[in-house]
């Protein structure tokens, strides 16, 4: 008998998922990161901050979010059962608070009292903002100039916590360039700052750490699909930008061989347009922001611009977690253009009384596609990893209504 | 002995500090990259940084950003780089020249390839800003090829690892001055000379400084007691908007010059 390959045992203790991972950072950093590994292999292990997160992801996200049974959506496309893990009930709206908290209370007790993040759709910047402010800390968010414009709603709440947003106008304007900007800070205030990166993506040990912090999506999901339904289920999907979400999702599943793992990039207005983010399924293995893994360059390695309707996707790379995974044959990456976001988020609004996303979006026009090609018995579970309300204004615009 | 090697030795014996300008490669102008090249070198420059221009240059500040954004809408990448290397060799056997950059260009480029490409027009040695020594396995058809990795070390590197940057560095060590990006200016000079002089009691190579030198008197400040010093945004920002040759050299050298005659009179 072949041995099943144990998933979980990734990353090695260089930040290294096979061949992906690592920590390509310069100088000035290497010793910040190794001091963040040290506390973070302390802390992940003692059980006075287990219990300290647990309090705090049950008392002040809400946690445990429930598993929903989409039946007028799974009805509507008339295959198997959709359902939906409700990370968009959390505290703040998605799934970023997960990871906030957890990397806030690092933060804590390694007595740093600045926080700084990168945002994209804004999710991360207002979970790190609002992390920040329950714990007393300086929060700075970087965020692209382009991203500010399209994501107003979260700019001023980020503001209304008594965060400072600082808008990046080099490169692209959106979310790589203010993850370069914040490096950019980190690397300037390394003695007191503490840098929340947003998403599996970075520098060792970034997409560990980010990555067992959402890994409770999975672990809950997994529990509450075995308990309502007596087995597991036939396939996961999730949308991937960074990738933190659907590897939230994925991680407590990825040693269950007969789970199907779909994770749904960004096409944009189409892959053959060139209008897109979906560095799995259109990129190749490069160096991004700390690590090693499939990113969408030119030939002579310049990091292209990217195109998603929802800020959250518009990335040119990708946590090399996912790398690995799509290289291991483990999972599945596949693109899900705009116009089909766009149809899902509105069949999920009058069918089940849902407003996600738009990041979400494409893993619920995922979910409906894998529904469709399995029985009526199947079960498809799909991570809904935020509410919508932060997108009305640009579904609002681009569907030509004045709000 | 290196072209690298061979410039250190001949500074230490002339008791000379080295002067190393760093420029974008195509900016300001991808046409006199070559002519801006040798002023440089006329102006007093012993080595030569060429920065190969990268989309996300997450390690430097905005004058050198825009550099790198200015150059890749010109259609700049490494194969223009190495193409003016080459032509600035026809007429400069001597002065070495590091390609610094960013490693993702490299990577899609291919190692090995990039190697022998390198090489072949006379490239001497790459500092490849996110390749820590931890990463740079992935090096090994450079230094295959003679390419020396030019290492950093920063206020940052604790002291076993700065053993370890010792033992293994070569051409030179390139010593951040400062914990931050390229353009800040806050040298102080005290802290950097304990560092400095104790690195170089302990590394196998020569110690450069860069970050936070942007005229003579900095530059002259750092002389006492480093091997070579480093001006990059300095020197990027006094080039920026110049189009002729002329105009160009003018500007090198005029800059370069006063820098020279600092580190002379020292
Ligand atoms: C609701 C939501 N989902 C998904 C994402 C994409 O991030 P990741 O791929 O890390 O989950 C974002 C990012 O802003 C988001 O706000």
């Amino acid at each position: 008998m072949p041995t099943i390959q144990d998933y979980h045992r990734w990353p090695d203790e260089h930040g290294r998922f096979g061949n992906y991972g690592g920590s390509y950072v310069a100088e000035t950093l290497m010793a910040p990161l190794a001091e963040l590994g040290e506390a973070y292999e302390r802390l992940r292990q003692d059980a006075g901050f287990l219990a300290e997160l647990d309090r705090d992801l049950q008392h002040y996200v809400g946690r445990p979010s429930p598993v929903y049974h989409a039946e007028r959506l799974s009805q509507h496309v008339g295959g198997a059962r959709i359902l939906l893990k409700r990370e968009d009930l959390n505290h703040t709206g998605a799934h970023k608070i997960n990871n906030t908290v957890g990397q806030a209370l690092v933060a804590r007790h390694m007595g740093k009292r600045r926080i700084i993040a990168e945002t994209g759709a804004g999710q991360h910047g207002v979970a790190s903002a609002t992390v920040a402010a329950r714990l007393g800390m300086q929060c700075v968010v970087y965020m692209g100039a382009v991203d500010i414009e399209r994501q107003k709603i979260n700019v001023y709440r980020m503001k209304l916590l008594g965060a400072e947003v600082v808008p990046v106008t080099s490169g692209s304007k959106t979310l790589k360039d203010a993850l370069n900007e914040a490096m950019r800070d980190w690397v300037t205030n390394v003695a007191d700052t503490f840098y929340i990166i947003g998403t599996v993506a970075g520098p060792h040990p970034y997409p560990k750490m980010v990555r067992d912090f959402n890994a409770i999506v999975g672990r809950e999901a997994r529990a509450q699909v075995l308990a309502q339904y007596g087995r597991l289920p036939d396939v996961l999907t999730a949308c991937v930008g960074g990738g933190s979400n659907a590897i939230g999702l994925f991680h407590a599943f990825l040693n269950d061989a007969d789970v199907r793992i779909v994770g749904a990039e960004a096409a944009g207005e189409g892959i053959a347009t060139g209008h897109h983010a979906a560095s799995l399924a259109a990129g190749r293995p490069g160096v991004l922001h700390g690590n090693r893994t499939y990113v969408l360059c030119d030939d002579n390695g310049q990091i292209t611009e990217t195109h998603s309707i929802s800020a959250g996707l518009d990335y040119p790379g990708v946590g090399p977690e996912h790398a690995f995974l799509k290289d291991a044959g483990r999972a599945e990456y596949v693109g899900v253009t705009d116009d089909e976001a766009m149809e899902a988020f509105h069949l999920l609004a009058r069918t089940e009384g849902i407003l996600a996303a738009l990041e979400s979006s494409h893993a619920v026009a995922q979910a409906m596609k894998l529904a469709r090609e399995l029985p009526k018995d199947g079960i498809v579970l799909c991570n809904l990893s935020g509410r919508g309300d932060k997108d009305v204004h640009t579904i609002a615009a681009r569907e030509g209504v004045e709000v | 002995m290196s072209r690298i090697d061979r410039r250190f030795a001949k500074l230490k014996a002339a008791g000379r500090t080295g002067l190393i300008p760093f420029v974008t490669a195509g900016d300001p102008a991808p046409a006199h990259m070559v002519a801006l090249m040798h002023a440089l070198v006329d102006a007093g420059a012993d080595l030569i940084e060429l920065g190969v221009p990268f989309s996300d240059p997450m390690a430097d500040g905005p004058v050198i950003q825009h550099a790198s954004e200015r150059a890749i809408a010109q259609g700049v990448g490494l194969k223009e780089v190495l193409d003016w290397v080459g032509e600035f060799r026809g007429r400069d056997a001597d002065t070495p020249i590091v390609l610094m950059g960013y490693l993702n260009p490299v990577e899609i480029h291919g190692y090995a390839r990039f190697a022998q490409e390198a090489v072949a027009a006379g490239v001497d040695g790459v500092l490849l800003v996110d390749c820590p020594l931890e990463e740079s396995a992935v090096l090994q058809p450079l230094r295959v090829a003679g390419l020396q990795q030019i290492l950093l070390a920063a206020p940052t590197t604790a002291p076993s690892r700065m053993a370890q940057l010792c033992g293994s560095a070569e051409g030179f060590l390139y010593y951040v001055s400062f914990a931050g990006i390229t353009g800040a200016a806050h040298l102080s000079t005290g802290d950097i000379a304990a560092r400095v002089a104790d690195i170089r009691t302990r590394a196998k190579a020569p110690v450069a400084v860069g970050f936070g030198i942007r005229d003579a008197a900095s530059a002259k400040a750092i002389a006492g007691f480093a091997d070579a010093v480093v001006i990059g945004s300095a020197l990027v920002e006094r080039l920026s908007g110049a189009t002729d040759a002329a105009e160009i050299t003018a500007r090198a050298q005029g800059f370069l010059q006063p820098i020279r005659a600092a580190l002379d009179a020292h």
